[in-house]
C-alpha cells in the first residue's frame, strides 16, 4: 500500500485533530497529489476505462494550477470566450508549463470550435 | 381547478366545437362512467402524440441515423452515416476519444439481436458487454437497447451495474435555506441509509450555508456519506474545493451541439470541468436524459433514446466516471409517449454497458398518478441501480428546491416497505422514533454550535426545537432568512474550510463528530472514491466498480443482502407479532368476565357440562376461549365488554335475557353460536369471537349455516352489535326480522387488519382444549 500524502507533501496519517488544534491545516493539506490522481489513473485503465484514466491524469497535471486559472481555462473553452489564436495560445502556454494533455484538449478545441463556429 | 374541470378543457378540438359525439350521453357531455374516470389523478398528466418532427419520440425515430463505422490509418472516418468533415462538435468529440477502435469492427458487426441477446444473457459476463459496447457508435446502442422488453431491461440491468452493492441519494433542501433544518434533515436521511445528500438552494447566495450544515447534519447521522451542493459551476468547485462538499453531478451533457451551445458548453469545456473537480480530489457524474432537447426545441428529429445513446458515448470520452440520467428534468416528457419509461430504463442501461455508474433519475416527479409513478421506479429498484434514485426527496415535497422528486418524504414508508415487499436493497433502512428525534436534535445543537462559534448566526432554543419536531418547514414559523444571506457570505468571504468547521466542534465540544468528518476528508484523499461508482461505507471502506466489481451470472451469484441487512429490510417499524398483540391486548384488560361457574354443553361432542336453560326467552351469548383472558379489544376498537353490553342491551330491549357462556373447546365462531343456541332456552345463541365477529345461531341449523353474520369485524359499530342483540332476540321470539346489513367501505380492511386476525387468532388457539367445558361468565359490569 502505497503511503497517501496530501498536495502540501503531509500525510494524511497527520491529518489529525491535534494538528487542526495546532492550526497546523492548511488547504494544500486537503488537496489531492498529482501522484494519487497518477495511480487512481492506472487503476481506472486496468478497470477498462482509459478515458477515466486520461481526465484523471489531466486532473493529476492541473493540481499545479490555482483555482482561478483553472476556472480561467474553463471559461476561455466555453462557446465563444476565445478566439482560435487565443486558444492556440493556451494549448502553447499550458504546454511549456508541462501541462501537456490540458495542452492537448485545448489544441483539439481550437481546431473543432474554428469549424464548428464555437469560436469568439 | 378539479380534474375534471382541466379535462373537460382538454378535449379535442372536434368534441367541443360541434354538436355532440358519438360516445356522449344526452345533454352533450360525456357519461358518468367516463366522467368518472376523467376525475382520477392520472387525467391531470399531460400524454402526447408520438411526433418525431419535434423529437417527441422515445425509442426510434424515422430520422435517426443507421448505425455504422468507417476507420481510415486508425481514424473514424464516418459515424453513424456521418462523414468527417460534417463532424458537428459532439460527434468530433465521440469520434476521437469516446471509441475503442481495437473492438469497434467486431462491435459494429455485431447483429444488433445479436448483441441485446448477449446482454441479456446471465451467461455472458458483464465485462464482455463492457468491451463490446466500448466499440459501439451511438446509434448502435441505441438500436440494441430498443430490442430489450422490460424484463429483459431489468435482468440485464442487474447484471450490468458497476458496483456489487446497490445504494440510493438523498435531496436534502428547505424553502428556507434554514441551516438548523438542513442539518436535521440531513442527518435524518444518514440514518435512513442514503449514502449521498444533495442540496440545492431556492436563493443562490445561501449555497455556502446549505453545504455547511449538510456537512454537519449527514455527519451526525452516518459516517462516509458524500455531500453535494447543485449550484453554478464555478461556486460548486469552491465549494468542493475548501472541503465542505465531497461530489457534484449536474455537469450537464446535451445530444444535439445546438442545444449543448445554448447550454454555454462543449465537449472540451465539459471534459476540462471534468478534469478540474477531479484535480481537486472530487468525486463528480455528468447529467443528461431525455426530454432536454425536445423542451429546447433542438431534438434535430431524433428519437430521445439516440440523442441519450451520444450524451452517454460522451461522458464516456470526456473521462467522467458517472452518468445521472434517466431523463432527470425531461423525465414527464419521456413519460408522455408511448414506450416512455422503457426509454428511461434503457438510459441507466446504456450507461452501465458503457461501464460508467448510473445514477438512475427517478428525481422528478413525473405523474399526478401514485400508480404511475411507482410504476416508473419499481423496475429499477427490483434490479438494482448504483444509486437508485438521482435524488430521493428525503423531505416533503413543497420543500424540494429540486421541485418534487418522483417519491418523497411522503413515500420512505411505503419504500421501506417495497424494499420489504420484494426482499431487495433498496439502500433504505428504517430507524428507530426515538433514533431520529436524538439524531435531529444533536444535528441542529451541533449546527447552531459552530454558527455560533464562527461568528456566523445566533440561534434561539426554540428555533432548535421547532428544527427538531419540524416535518418540513412550514412547522418552523417566521426564521430570519436574511441572516442565512449573511451567514453564507461570511462562510465565503471568511475563506471557511472544512478544518474551520471541524475546528469548530471540537471547540464546541463535539470532539466525535469533529473526528468523523476530519477522518473523512483525509480518506478522501486517497482518491479511491473517484474511481468508477465509488461510495465509502459506514466503516468508510470504498466500494466501487474496482473493490465491490458486479459479478452477477444469473440465480445465486451477484448481489444478495446479508443476514444483517437482510433483517434491516425485513424490520420495519410497522411489523407486529403475536407478543406485540398480546401486550396491546392486556392494556385493554379490566376485572371482567370472570367464570362463574361450569355451564351447559361443550361446543364439541366430548364436552360435557350442566344442562340447557330452560327460559324461552333466553338467548345465550357464546364467546371464544381467549375472551376475558387474553383478548380484550376488538378490532374496531370496542372492548369485548363494551359489545356484550350491547348485545345484552339488544335482547333486553325486546324482553329478552342473556347469558354470556365461553366455549373452550373451538375458535370456530360457527361451532360457537351453534353451542350457545344448544344451550340456549330459546334455542337461539350469538356467537362473538374476540376480534369482534358475530352472528346469530339457531340450534337446528348445520354449523355454517347461521341466521345473520356480521363478518366485516373493524366496521361493526355499537348501534350495530345492538341491533344483532334485538334482531337474536326477535328470532327467539319466533319472529322473522329484517337481516342487519354489514357495513361495508372502499378501504383495504383485509391489508389492514389481516396480521392483527391472524395474532388475536393465534391468542385464541392458545386458549382452545379439545374436550373443555364451557364456562358461564359473570354479567357484572356488563348492564
Amino acid at each position: 500500500m502505497t503511503e497517501v500524502k496530501a498536495l502540501s507533501g503531509r500525510p494524511v496519517e497527520e491529518l489529525t485533530l491535534e494538528a487542526v488544534r495546532q492550526g497546523e491545516i492548511g488547504l494544500e493539506d486537503l488537496r489531492i497529489h498529482p501522484e494519487t490522481l497518477e495511480r487512481q489513473a492506472t487503476i481506472a485503465e486496468q478497470h477498462g476505462n482509459p478515458q477515466l484514466a486520461e481526465n484523471l491524469r489531466r486532473a493529476a497535471e492541473l493540481t499545479r494550477l490555482g483555482d482561478d486559472e483553472v476556472l480561467a481555462i474553463y471559461a476561455a473553452l466555453r462557446p465563444g470566450r476565445a478566439t482560435p489564436t487565443e486558444l492556440t495560445a493556451l494549448a502553447e502556454s499550458l504546454s511549456e508549463r508541462g501541462l501537456s494533455r490540458c495542452a492537448a484538449l485545448v489544441a483539439e478545441a481550437a481546431e473543432v470550435y474554428a469549424r464548428r463556429g464555437l469560436s469568439a | 381547478m378539479t380534474a375534471e374541470d382541466i379535462k373537460a378543457g382538454g378535449r379535442p378540438a372536434s368534441e367541443a366545437a360541434g354538436g355532440r359525439p358519438a360516445g356522449a350521453a344526452a345533454g352533450g357531455r360525456p357519461v358518468g362512467r367516463v366522467r368518472f374516470m376523467d376525475a382520477q389523478r392520472v387525467n391531470l398528466d399531460g400524454f402526447a402524440v408520438a411526433d418525431a418532427e419535434l423529437g417527441l419520440v422515445a425509442m426510434r425515430s424515422p430520422y435517426d441515423p443507421e448505425p455504422g463505422l468507417v476507420i481510415r490509418d486508425g481514424r473514424v472516418t464516418e459515424m453513424d452515416g456521418v462523414p468527417e468533415e460534417r463532424f458537428d462538435s459532439l460527434d468530433a468529440y465521440i469520434a476521437r476519444h469516446g471509441i475503442d477502435l481495437t473492438v469497434a469492427e467486431e462491435a459494429m458487426s455485431l447483429p444488433d439481436v445479436e448483441f441485446a441477446r448477449r446482454l441479456v444473457s446471465p451467461d455472458v459476463p458483464r465485462s464482455e458487454i463492457v468491451r463490446l459496447s466500448a466499440g459501439a457508435t451511438p446509434a448502435k446502442l441505441a438500436r440494441v437497447l430498443a430490442l430489450l422488453r422490460p424484463p429483459e431491461l431489468c435482468q440485464a440491468m442487474t447484471k450490468m451495474r458497476a458496483r456489487r452493492t446497490p445504494s440510493n441519494q438523498a435531496h436534502v433542501t428547505n424553502r428556507l435555506d434554514d441551516p438548523l433544518l438542513l442539518a436535521a434533515d440531513s442527518a435524518t436521511a444518514a440514518a435512513f441509509g442514503f449514502r449521498e445528500v444533495e442540496t440545492t438552494v431556492p436563493v443562490l447566495a445561501d449555497a455556502p450555508s446549505n453545504a455547511v450544515a449538510c456537512l454537519i447534519g449527514a455527519a451526525v447521522g452516518a459516517q462516509g456519506v458524500l455531500i453535494q451542493c447543485s449550484v453554478e459551476e464555478a461556486l460548486e468547485l469552491e465549494l468542493g474545493m475548501r472541503g465542505l462538499t465531497s461530489y457534484a453531478e449536474t455537469i450537464s451533457l446535451y445530444g444535439t451541439e445546438q442545444v449543448f451551445t445554448d447550454g454555454d458548453d462543449t465537449p472540451w469545456s465539459k471534459a476540462f470541468l471534468t478534469s478540474a473537480y477531479a484535480s481537486r480530489g472530487m468525486k463528480m457524474r455528468v447529467s443528461s436524459g431525455a426530454g432536454a432537447e425536445v423542451l429546447m426545441a433542438g431534438a434535430e428529429r431524433k428519437s430521445m433514446l439516440f440523442l441519450e445513446s451520444r450524451c452517454v458515448a460522451l461522458a464516456r470520452a470526456i473521462g467522467a466516471q458517472g452518468v445521472q440520467n434517466g431523463g432527470i428534468d425531461g423525465a414527464s416528457v419521456a413519460a408522455s409517449v408511448p414506450s416512455g419509461l422503457r426509454e428511461l430504463m434503457s438510459e441507466n442501461l446504456m450507461v452501465m454497458m458503457r461501464n460508467l455508474e448510473s445514477c438512475s433519475g427517478n428525481d422528478a416527479l413525473m405523474s399526478e398518478s401514485d400508480m404511475r409513478r411507482t410504476s416508473r421506479t419499481l423496475p429499477i429498484v427490483l434490479a438494482g441501480s448504483d444509486f437508485m434514485f438521482s435524488g430521493f426527496g428525503s423531505i416533503q415535497r413543497y420543500d424540494n428546491m429540486f421541485g418534487p422528486s418522483n417519491f418523497n418524504a411522503e413515500d420512505i414508508d411505503d419504500f421501506l416497505a417495497m424494499q420489504r415487499d420484494w426482499g431487495v436493497d433498496g439502500g433504505l433502512r428504517t430507524v428507530p422514533e426515538d433514533r431520529i428525534a436524538e439524531l435531529r436534535r444533536e444535528a441542529a445543537q451541533l449546527c447552531r454550535a459552530v454558527y455560533q462559534h464562527l461568528g456566523l448566526d445566533d440561534f434561539t432554543d426554540e428555533h432548535v426545537e421547532r428544527a427538531v419536531d419540524a416535518a418540513g418547514s412550514k412547522d418552523l414559523g417566521e426564521t430570519d432568512t436574511l441572516a442565512v444571506v449573511a451567514a453564507a457570505q461570511a462562510i465565503r468571504d471568511g475563506g471557511i474550510t472544512v478544518v474551520d468547521v471541524v475546528a469548530a466542534l471540537d471547540e464546541t465540544g463535539y470532539e466525535s463528530v469533529a473526528e468523523r468528518i476530519l477522518v473523512m476528508t483525509a480518506a478522501r484523499l486517497a482518491g479511491d472514491y473517484l474511481q468508477t461508482s465509488a461510495i465509502f461505507d459506514e466503516q468508510l471502506r470504498v466500494l466501487s466498480l474496482v473493490t465491490d466489481p458486479n459479478d452477477y451470472a444469473g440465480p445465486g451469484t451477484g448481489f444478495e443482502p446479508g443476514p444483517e441487512r437482510q433483517a434491516e429490510i425485513d424490520a420495519i417499524r410497522q411489523a407486529r407479532g403475536v407478543e406485540d398483540l398480546r401486550a396491546e391486548q392486556a392494556t385493554s384488560a379490566v376485572p371482567l368476565l370472570a367464570v362463574v361457574g361450569p355451564s351447559g354443553k361443550g361446543a364439541g361432542p366430548a364436552a360435557s357440562g350442566a344442562a340447557p336453560g330452560q327460559d324461552p326467552r333466553e338467548v345465550i351469548i357464546g364467546v371464544s376461549p381467549a375472551v376475558g383472558r387474553d383478548v380484550w379489544r376488538c378490532l374496531s376498537g370496542l372492548t369485548v365488554p363494551e359489545v356484550l353490553a350491547e348485545l345484552l342491551a339488544g335482547l333486553e330491549e325486546e324482553g329478552c335475557t342473556g347469558r354470556v357462556v365461553r366455549f373452550n373447546d373451538t375458535v370456530d365462531l360457527g361451532r360457537i353460536g351453534l353451542a350457545a343456541a344448544r344451550l340456549a332456552g330459546s334455542g337461539i345463541g350469538i356467537g362473538l369471537q374476540g376480534k369482534g365477529t358475530a352472528l346469530i345461531h339457531r340450534r337446528d341449523l348445520a354449523p355454517l349455516a347461521n341466521l345473520e353474520l356480521y363478518s366485516v369485524a373493524p366496521a361493526v359499530t355499537p348501534e350495530l352489535y345492538r341491533l344483532l342483540g334485538a334482531n337474536a332476540a326477535r328470532h327467539a321470539k319466533g319472529g322473522t326480522p329484517d337481516p342487519v346489513r354489514n357495513p361495508y367501505n372502499d378501504e383495504a380492511i383485509e391489508a389492514r387488519y389481516h396480521t392483527t386476525v391472524i395474532a388475536l387468532m393465534a391468542l385464541e388457539r392458545a386458549w382452545a382444549k379439545p374436550g373443555a367445558p364451557p364456562e358461564e361468565l359473570s354479567l357484572e359490569g356488563l348492564r
